[in-house]
């Protein structure tokens, strides 16, 4: 019997070592491919990216290259596009958050075009948003259109933001640094704009001080 | 309702009861009611519903071959474990599959392609039919249950995609002016919808079984 239950045992651990083998390159290609897609999608042009790990919390900001499986996951990417000539430009960064929805766990693109000092581009990349009412965030025109420059200007010493952004009731948009939610889905667009808020506060400083480094482009 | 009630003759099933069973006479939700946390979770659209039942009828025709090959060697007292160790290797498999072929899809599916292994469906195929039936058999009713589910998976899907979003695989219906029944994109859609179409075969075999005798007693 233990012999058989060995047996067993080795041919469903072959069989899924085999499984693996086969499919983790297309799997981390994929997994590439549809964030090269979504950062090409927030911020237009771009043709290169450069992957970075930043860690708010200890300050550091570290290459973390393609295809490495190990080491924390990338979250912020310089943007590059080429001129005619075959030189890159810089274009712009676009960093990843997460925070919570109504429905559950959030994550977010958006783009910082440091030139502009605002955020020009957004995309929600996972929501568990309701169907109908929530969900207006991934595709409301309005709503987007927010986010085609919002004003994410840093105050005199370069380590807070001048304005927090705000989330205001539709239609009482006064400010450039705040956000016109949509009537109907007022939770969902307030957690878009406290963890825009919450990330720009924290990225924005980190960014600034590392921003020779970034426009370089890495190695 | 569990599957070892199938009144089969002492030489079994033949091939063809062994293939159609499962599809119509067995049907496994909507007679043994069977699988029924797929079936109402990964059912809102008809894509979701496509790719669940391909998942499932590949796991289901791999564990029937492989316990039914081994039926001889398992001892009685730890076929169980046998089986599940079988199943979740299969469902190892179509995880990494499902996430090489498309990552959207496999978003879209959540935790429900890893919960396979909990599936009754499969369990009870093991256990009632293919750890006592020869191998080709066990094939063939490997597909005919996995076909049984991918209907009733489909009839639940169009129905809620057609309602719930006004598309049919991502493809507009009604045009513009249609708002789309939001509750059936929802869960308690699937419980709605679930019900309707239970309520549908429940009429519908009542009426053929009265056909039946009715014939019965003329003749």
């Amino acid at each position: 019997m233990i012999a058989l239950l060995g047996a067993v045992s080795t041919i469903c651990g072959l069989i899924i070592v085999t499984a693996d083998m086969v499919t983790a390159e297309t799997i981390r290609n994929n997994l590439a491919q549809i964030r090269r897609q979504a950062v090409g999608e927030v911020l237009p042009g771009t043709t290169e990216l450069v992957k970075y790990a930043v860690d708010a919390d200890a300050g550091t900001v570290t290459e973390a290259p393609e295809g490495e499986a190990k080491g924390p996951a990338p979250n912020l990417f310089a943007c590059f596009d080429e001129d005619g000539a075959g030189n890159r430009r810089f274009l712009g960064v676009v960093c990843e958050a997460s925070g919570k929805g109504y429905g559950g766990a959030m994550k977010v693109l958006y783009a910082y075009s440091p030139d502009k000092q605002a955020i020009v581009g957004f995309k929600v990349i996972e929501s568990k948003e309701t169907p109908g009412l929530g969900d207006k965030i991934l595709f409301d025109e309005a709503f987007l259109g927010n986010f085609e420059e919002l004003d994410v200007r840093l105050d005199e010493a370069g380590d807070a933001l001048a304005h927090d952004i705000e989330t205001v009731k539709h239609g009482t948009k006064t400010a450039r640094w705040q956000v016109d939610a949509i009537s109907g889905a007022t939770v969902s667009s307030r957690a878009v704009g406290d963890m825009l808020n919450a990330d720009a506060r924290r990225m924005l400083p980190l960014i600034r001080r590392h921003l020779d480094e970034l426009r370089q482009g890495g190695t | 309702m569990a599957g070892g009630a199938i009144p089969t003759g002492p030489a079994g099933p033949t091939h063809r009861e062994a293939f159609l069973n499962g599809i119509w006479k067995e049907n496994p939700v909507f007679v043994q009611v069977l699988g029924m946390c797929p079936a109402l979770a990964i059912t809102n659209t008809v894509v979701n519903a496509l790719a669940m039942s391909v998942a499932v009828v590949f796991v289901l025709v791999m564990s029937n071959t492989l316990v039914s090959l081994l039926r001889k060697l398992v001892p009685k007292e730890v076929r169980i474990a046998v089986f599940i160790l079988i199943i979740a290797t299969f469902v190892t498999v179509t995880d990494y599959a499902v996430k090489a072929i498309s990552i959207s899809i496999y978003k879209a599916m959540g935790p429900f392609i890893a919960l396979i292994v909990v599936n009754c469906i499969i369990l009870s195929r093991a256990e009632a039919f293919s750890s006592k039936q020869p191998v080709f058999k066990s094939i063939l009713d490997g597909f005919g249950m996995g076909f049984g589910f991918a209907i009733a998976l489909l009839c639940m899907g169009s129905v809620r995609e057609v309602l719930g979003s006004g598309t049919f695989l991502g493809v507009p219906l009604f045009g513009p002016n249609f708002e789309p029944w939001v509750v059936f994109v929802l869960p308690s859609g699937g419980f709605l919808t679930l019900g309707v179409w239970l309520l549908f075969f429940a009429w519908w075999r009542e009426r053929k079984d009265r056909r039946n005798s009715r014939q019965g007693e003329a003749a």
